[in-house]
């Protein structure tokens, strides 16, 4: 065996396929917490953004309206969260650990009632793959971003476009103002309610079209528990990241590059599938574990109550 | 729902006390039913009566005495991981990982089932489910660890736990430990560590006993000891805590590997009780009902060993009623999520029927 089989462009191209769902689903967790209220729901927004992208495309045969079908999921379980968190002041981390289960539960219950098996659905029309003009006939550079899902595409013109908006934007300075100094923000005039509304939505329809990546972006079927925990590691990529897009999206990058290893070792079959299956926990559990101290967080995470 | 200061001097207290209990019972009962309404929604709209799939759910769960004796049996592990997620929680520390803790301490008593077959029984019994606090309380100090030492939060250090669990429990059943066959499973255990049936032919047994036996202890360590106070005390205002002279560090860590604890011994009660073998994927998903039945129970130890036995009869119940009326049984877990909702705002009832006497 040849390290070049393991370690060449391919495994480069996978690494950014693979953080192509995080790195969405980091992004918003940063929109949530930007405005002060944390974001556990990520991985449930996701699956059930995985979900819906998959069934809109069976009925509609058409994968695109998936991915918008995904997209106003997730906005909704966002709008949920906002209204138990945010005008109900409920417990932000129990609303969302709820809203996974309930993603999970209801997943799985859609997948027996429509396709007949809680384990997967049947196979949808996916999004193809798009080979990039120019780019795409670069030697090396083209191998890796050259050709891909056109939705590997939009994820990185989103994060340039919302580090622009959250730090070079009036409406970013608003949202960033109401996680940090709500009573502040509201002083001045902002609608620090919808501004947070309005971040938790984003939010939700951030993760769901990670999510939809995983089912429509590739295989172009939805199966149980799809997203694996990757609405977690998107926390601890937003974490790691500094709560900015950017930031996000580079530490994405290296759970991304973790995730492509894993597979590529996979199907080497040189160690058994579990012990390789474990290594993106366990990196997402060192990267936390020596970043963390660096780092702070953008808002104390209170409900905000006018005085 | 006894009050610790019973010692009031008003002749009224029986009421007062019995009032209060209402008054904390009442929520929790009116986001059930709420939980099961939307269920009902959701059945209808995806075509089952939901009378036909309640009454079966019902039937299946209480209709008899082998019911009853499975419901029990179910709700047994959702007695130990709500009282892991409960112990934690009071002092702030959300441990959404005890299905990992849950696993590892099933696996570890599994192994020294497996092992020391010449033991007397109840001295095996004991060294396997001592095996199995050891291993849970392991796996919850690794979060505590990282989160004193590193600021890691545990929502997602214990959520990424539970998966390396996961894989690696089922790597030791699946390698090292595979039981000659098919099946992803460690050999039986002696016959020296099986926990005594106490209801037979179901499956329910002596574990329910350490189940209850530890909601006591849980109770009494958090109202009468002095850990138990500062676990409070760490939990309602860390800095107020630490200026009251509180190690919050230390008192972070204990919590955890408690709540650890109490998770590895419901699973190793399972394995002892239950499957008298580690079996990949055994457990249905027992640690997240922790937090649902927790939170039901309102976070007293009490409490939980009714919702656990109110989320036991969902899991039992489910069983018949998919033979009945072929519902996918998930719609079980979309009630538990609902319940988890409808507890985490307990404004969201009052602003329901608040919305409507206004309209």
């Amino acid at each position: 065996m040849n390290i070049l089989d393991i370690i060449n462009v391919g495994l480069f191209a996978a690494a950014i396929r693979m953080a192509t769902p995080v790195a969405l689903a980091a992004l918003g967790g940063v929109f949530s917490e930007r405005v002060g209220v944390v974001n556990v729901g990520l991985e449930g927004m996701m699956l059930m953004g995985a979900f819906s992208g998959v069934y809109v495309s069976y009925i509609t045969s058409n994968p695109w309206l998936g991915v918008f079908g995904a997209i106003i999921v997730g906005g909704l379980l966002g709008l949920i969260h906002a209204f138990l968190s945010v005008t109900l002041r409920g417990n932000q981390i129990v609303s969302g650990t709820g809203l996974n289960i309930l993603a999970l539960g209801f997943t799985a219950y859609g997948s027996e009632v429509i396709w007949g098996s809680r384990g997967a659905s049947a196979n949808v029309t996916s999004i193809d793959i798009i080979k990039l003009p120019i780019l795409g006939d670069i030697p090396i550079i083209g191998d890796i971003i050259g050709s891909a899902s056109p939705l590997v595409y939009l994820m990185i013109i989103i994060i340039i476009l919302t580090q622009i908006l959250l730090f070079k934007t009036p409406i970013g300075l608003r949202l960033r103002a109401v996680g940090e100094h709500p009573a502040a923000a509201d002083t001045a005039g902002v609608n620090v309610l919808r501004m947070k509304y309005m971040g938790i939505i984003v939010s939700g329809m951030l993760a769901g079209l990670g999510g939809v990546f995983l089912s429509l972006g590739n295989l172009g079927l939805f199966s149980y528990g799809m997203t694996g925990g990757r609405g977690f590691i998107a926390l601890a990529a937003m974490i790691f990241g500094g709560w900015t897009p950017l930031g996000a999206f580079g530490a994405s990058l290296l759970f991304g590059f973790t995730d492509a290893l894993q597979m590529r070792l996979q199907s080497l079959g040189i160690l058994p599938p579990q012990i390789i299956l474990m290594l993106p926990y366990i990196i997402t559990v060192i990267v936390l574990a020596g970043v963390v101290r660096k780092t702070k967080p953008p808002s104390d995470y209170k409900p905000y109550e006018k005085d | 729902m006894t009050d610790s200061n019973s010692g009031d001097k008003e002749k009224s207290w029986p009421l007062r006390t019995l009032k209060s209990a209402l008054l904390r019972i009442i929520p929790q009962i009116l986001a059930i039913t709420a939980a099961f309404l939307v269920g009902a929604i959701i059945l209808i709209v995806t075509g089952y009566s939901p009378i036909d799939v309640y009454a079966a759910m019902l039937q299946g769960a209480f209709g008899d005495e082998y019911g009853i004796g499975q419901t029990l049996t179910q709700a047994t592990p959702i007695i130990f991981t709500a009282l892991a997620f409960l112990f934690a929680f009071k002092c702030g520390l959300f441990n959404i990982g005890a299905e990992g803790q849950f696993l590892m301490g099933g696996f570890a008593a599994a192994i020294v089932g497996i092992s020391f077959s010449e033991l007397p029984a109840p001295i095996h019994i004991l060294l396997a489910i001592l095996a199995g606090a050891l291993a849970g309380g392991l796996w919850g100090l690794l979060p505590g660890y990282l989160k004193v030492k590193f600021g890691a939060h545990e929502v997602i250090t214990t959520m990424m736990f539970t998966y390396i669990a996961t894989y690696l429990t089922s790597y030791m059943v699946n390698y090292p430990f595979k039981a000659p066959g098919w099946v992803a499973q460690t050999v039986p255990i002696a016959d020296s560590a099986q926990l005594p049936r106490i209801l037979p032919p179901t499956q329910l047994s002596a574990s329910i006993l350490v189940a209850v036996a530890l909601a006591g202890a849980t109770y009494y360590i958090l109202q009468k000891t002095t850990l138990g106070y500062e676990v409070r005390a760490s939990g309602l205002n860390q800095s107020a805590a630490e200026n009251g002279g509180i190690n919050v560090k230390k008192t972070i860590i204990l919590a955890f590997i408690l709540s650890g604890v109490l998770a590895g011994v419901g699973g190793a009660g399972e394995i002892l009780g239950v499957h008298y073998r580690f079996i990949q994927g055994f457990s249905p998903g027992y640690g997240f009902d922790g937090l649902a039945v927790a939170l039901v129970g309102g976070l007293n130890p009490l409490g939980t060993i009714l919702a656990a036995i109110l989320f036991g009869a969902l899991r039992s119940g489910s069983m018949l009623m998919t033979r009945v009326t072929h519902v996918p049984s998930d719609i079980v877990v979309i009630i538990q999520a609902l319940v988890i909702i409808f507890v985490a705002a307990p404004r969201l009832i009052r602003y329901l029927v608040g919305r409507r006497s206004k309209t």
